[in-house]
């Protein structure tokens, strides 16, 4: 880390803001003025196994079992992969299958639990006193706890801790950019509970070893960067709060390292890479609850919003709360909405079925009507070029387009598909209202299809290479026990007969034996 | 009885002997194409083609009797792959092949009998299940390669549409329906 590197951290000059990106609507008044309520417990909640990115956590409780409130309930199974714990107290009642909060609706591992309404706790996590905690303890908790990155990428949080031994780390910054329209849970999170993510943030900071942190806001939040100013160390580590511009996507990871040292990230590498780590202010929270009262992560704040909502709020929700009852909640729907959504509306995925589980990644459930969402009549590409200057990576999505559609993916990657980050702003941008992004989602999604199969592909071959050895083993092992038993009733045959030669006389001694 | 021991020993010794030259002096180099249908055919030896094993369609592909898209377990990729250095001959043939979705084995549990038949001749061991219980596919592992179907004495398997999960889902390709006509573009 030069002298250098540092000075070019905060400067002013730099900070303009990032290539391409948009400026939706923020609609953000419609929840933000909503202080955190908490739900009643609903009667049913069902837990998928996987709520983060990796390996799906192991059941460790079985159909009728009795689980307390923060009982681990799912194991994280291999590096990448979280803890799951009871949100509440209550009854097993079924470790299946059950719709994922997910676009396809498809049916996911979950474990269904009928609460019993006492919400009472099992044992805490054992507590820890961060300030005298070695990095290693700290991060140890944090994965007991289960806890991933809040702002919907859902990367296990501890695997990030722990990046301190692979690379030099000198900033934490803790993402409270909330960029997506509609949402305000992070917003509220810091208005109300600055004191508490400070002291979550100073834990990831020793954790991680940094030896500065810049918190993230942008400037359409006046109260929360006013909050949050309050604060200039966290845990003994210098703090500072930086606004930043009201722009879409500023709370994309790479985008808000690039906007705060002015260092790009390479493609395909990791901010850590440039010595900085971004976690999420709802992320920092969670860290906090875990470390200090030995709370794993079973509930999170969601924005419910969108005009088709009929009492928008901020809710803190049980994970595994059914859509359907966090939308009774907040006064049901006023109309049937043209797009329900889980997450903001640029990312977000839409869903069909209400009965889907509210997940750690879920931060926002939008009600859209007809009137909030764009015109869907499309017209043919004008070549205006307004998606490439949208683009905050710097891609052609028209070019992607019809590289796509065109059925030529490998041209499409060629171009740098893969390097997308699905923000959305070309769709959002374009003129004749091309579905940019979704075919985007398809292309992205039919070659993880295609290299899923071609590694099943590469498995089964070595299923059956396995199988044909084994086979080949068994035979040869067939055909030694046979030489052997042959060998062996020769031996025997030649000792008899030498027995028989070289003793002639025995054989009559012997007579009267019998 | 030594001599008989001897003289079947030395029978065998002599025939191996004969059989390693034999496999020595007759040593038929297979083509080069051969192994490159080789390693990308699926390699499972399932029998589906009809031909022995994936090395058997190998070699009647590279003389040209076979077509690139005999491999139906590998499907259109596979196909894809081998027409790119095999001759097709018509050219259409791997175009007009259908992108069929993967098809795996599915076992209705009322029918079997826990005989085991299906299970020794899996030829990735997709199949779990012990004698007098109910077997099972393990879908990951099954190639669709029908081997189990013909096997099974009580026709408890069927072939079906490989299920979709959330890891392998991706959503459909886009076809954007311009709203008039084809826009400005006939001009
Ligand atoms: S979705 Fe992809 S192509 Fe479109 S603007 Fe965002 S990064 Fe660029
Ligand atoms: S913004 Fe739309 S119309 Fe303009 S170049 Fe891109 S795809 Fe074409």
């Amino acid at each position: 880390m030069s002298v250098r590197s540092f000075a070019t951290l905060f400067r002013p000059s730099q900070f303009f803001s990032i290539r391409g990106g948009v400026h939706p609507e923020g609609r953000k008044s419609l929840s933000s003025d909503c202080p955190i309520e908490d739900m009643p417990i609903p009667t049913l909640i069902r837990v998928p196994l996987q709520q983060h990115i990796g390996a799906e956590a192991e059941p460790v409780v079985k159909r009728d079992d009795v689980v307390l409130k923060g009982q681990l309930i799912g194991k994280a199974r291999g590096p990448v992969s979280a803890n799951i714990h009871a949100p509440t107290s209550g009854r097993v009642i079924a470790v299946g299958h059950f719709a994922a909060p997910h676009p396809s609706g498809l049916p996911i591992p979950t474990i269904t639990i009928r609460t019993d309404g006492a919400d009472s706790w099992g044992p805490r996590l054992g507590r820890l006193r961060p300030e005298n905690a070695s990095p290693e303890e700290i991060a140890a908790k944090v994965a007991e706890a289960g806890i991933v990155g809040m702002g919907g990428a859902t990367f296990p949080s501890a695997v990030k801790l722990n990046l301190r031994g692979k690379y030099a780390l000198h900033t934490l910054v803790i993402n409270g950019a909330e960029c997506e329209p509609y949402l305000t849970c992070d917003d509220r999170l810091m208005r109300e509970r600055a004191e508490e993510i400070v002291d979550g943030i100073g834990i990831i900071a020793r954790a991680l070893g940094v030896t500065q942190i810049v918190v993230a806001i942008e400037s359409n939040k006046p109260q929360a960067i006013a909050a949050m100013q309050r604060f200039d160390r966290a845990l003994g580590i210098p703090l500072r709060v930086q606004v930043v511009p009201t722009q879409y996507p500023m709370g994309s990871e790479k985008h808000l390292v690039k906007i705060l040292t002015g260092r790009e990230t390479p493609a395909r590498a990791l901010t850590a890479d440039l010595g900085v780590v971004v976690h999420n202010a709802g992320t920092a929270h969670a860290v906090h609850l875990a470390v200090r009262y030995g709370e794993p992560l079973i509930s999170r704040v969601v924005t419910v919003s969108g005009r088709g909502v009929r009492r928008p709020a901020n809710v803190r929700v049980l994970i595994g709360t059914p859509v359907a009852e966090v939308l009774a909640h907040c006064g049901g729907l006023t109309e049937d909405p043209e797009r329900l959504l889980l997450g903001g509306p640029m990312m977000g995925q839409p869903i069909q079925n209400t009965r889907v589980p509210v997940v750690k990644g879920t931060s926002g459930i939008l009600a859209l009507t007809r009137a909030e969402t764009p015109d869907l009549d499309t017209m043919p590409c004008i070549r205006c070029g307004r998606c490439a200057q949208a683009c905050p990576v710097g891609l052609t999505p028209f070019e992607m387009n019809a590289r796509i559609q065109a059925d030529d993916l490998d041209g499409a990657g060629r171009i740098g598909l893969l390097d997308c980050i699905t923000c959305g702003c070309c769709s959002f941008t374009c003129p004749s209202n091309i579905p940019l992004v979704q075919t985007i989602h398809f292309a992205k999604g039919k070659l993880a299809e295609q290299e899923g199969r071609k590694h099943q592909q590469e498995e089964t071959r070595r299923l059956a290479a396995a199988r044909k050895a084994r086979e080949e083993a068994a035979a040869e092992a067939k055909r030694q026990a046979m030489a052997k038993r042959k060998a062996e009733m020769e031996a025997k045959k030649q000792r008899e007969a030498a027995a028989a030669a070289a003793t002639p006389q025995p054989a009559q001694h012997g007579e009267p034996l019998q | 009885m030594i001599e008989a021991a001897v003289s079947m020993s030395a029978l065998g010794l002599g025939l191996g002997l004969l059989l390693g030259v034999a496999a020595r002096r007759f040593h038929v180099e297979t083509p080069p194409v051969v192994d490159a249908i080789d390693a990308i055919l699926p390699g499972t030896n399932c029998g589906a083609c009809g031909y022995p094993g994936c090395h058997g369609l190998a070699e009647a592909m590279a003389e040209g009797s076979a077509p690139v898209t005999a491999c139906t377990p590998g499907g259109r990729d596979v196909a894809l792959q081998l027409a790119t250095i095999v001759d097709t001959g018509s050219d259409g043939a791997v175009a007009g092949m259908a992108e069929t979705e993967p098809t795996v084995a599915f076992i209705f549990e009322d029918h079997c009998t826990g005989c085991m038949k299906c299970f020794k001749r899996c030829p990735t061991d997709a199949i779990i299940g012990a004698n007098r219980q109910i077997h099972s596919v393990v879908v990951d592992a099954c190639i669709g390669c029908d081997a189990c179907i013909e096997v099974c004495p009580t026709e408890a398997i069927v072939k079906r549409v490989k299920p979709k999960s959330i890891k392998n889902w991706y959503w459909d390709k886009p076809q954007p329906a311009f709203g008039s006509g084809n826009g400005g573009y006939a001009a």
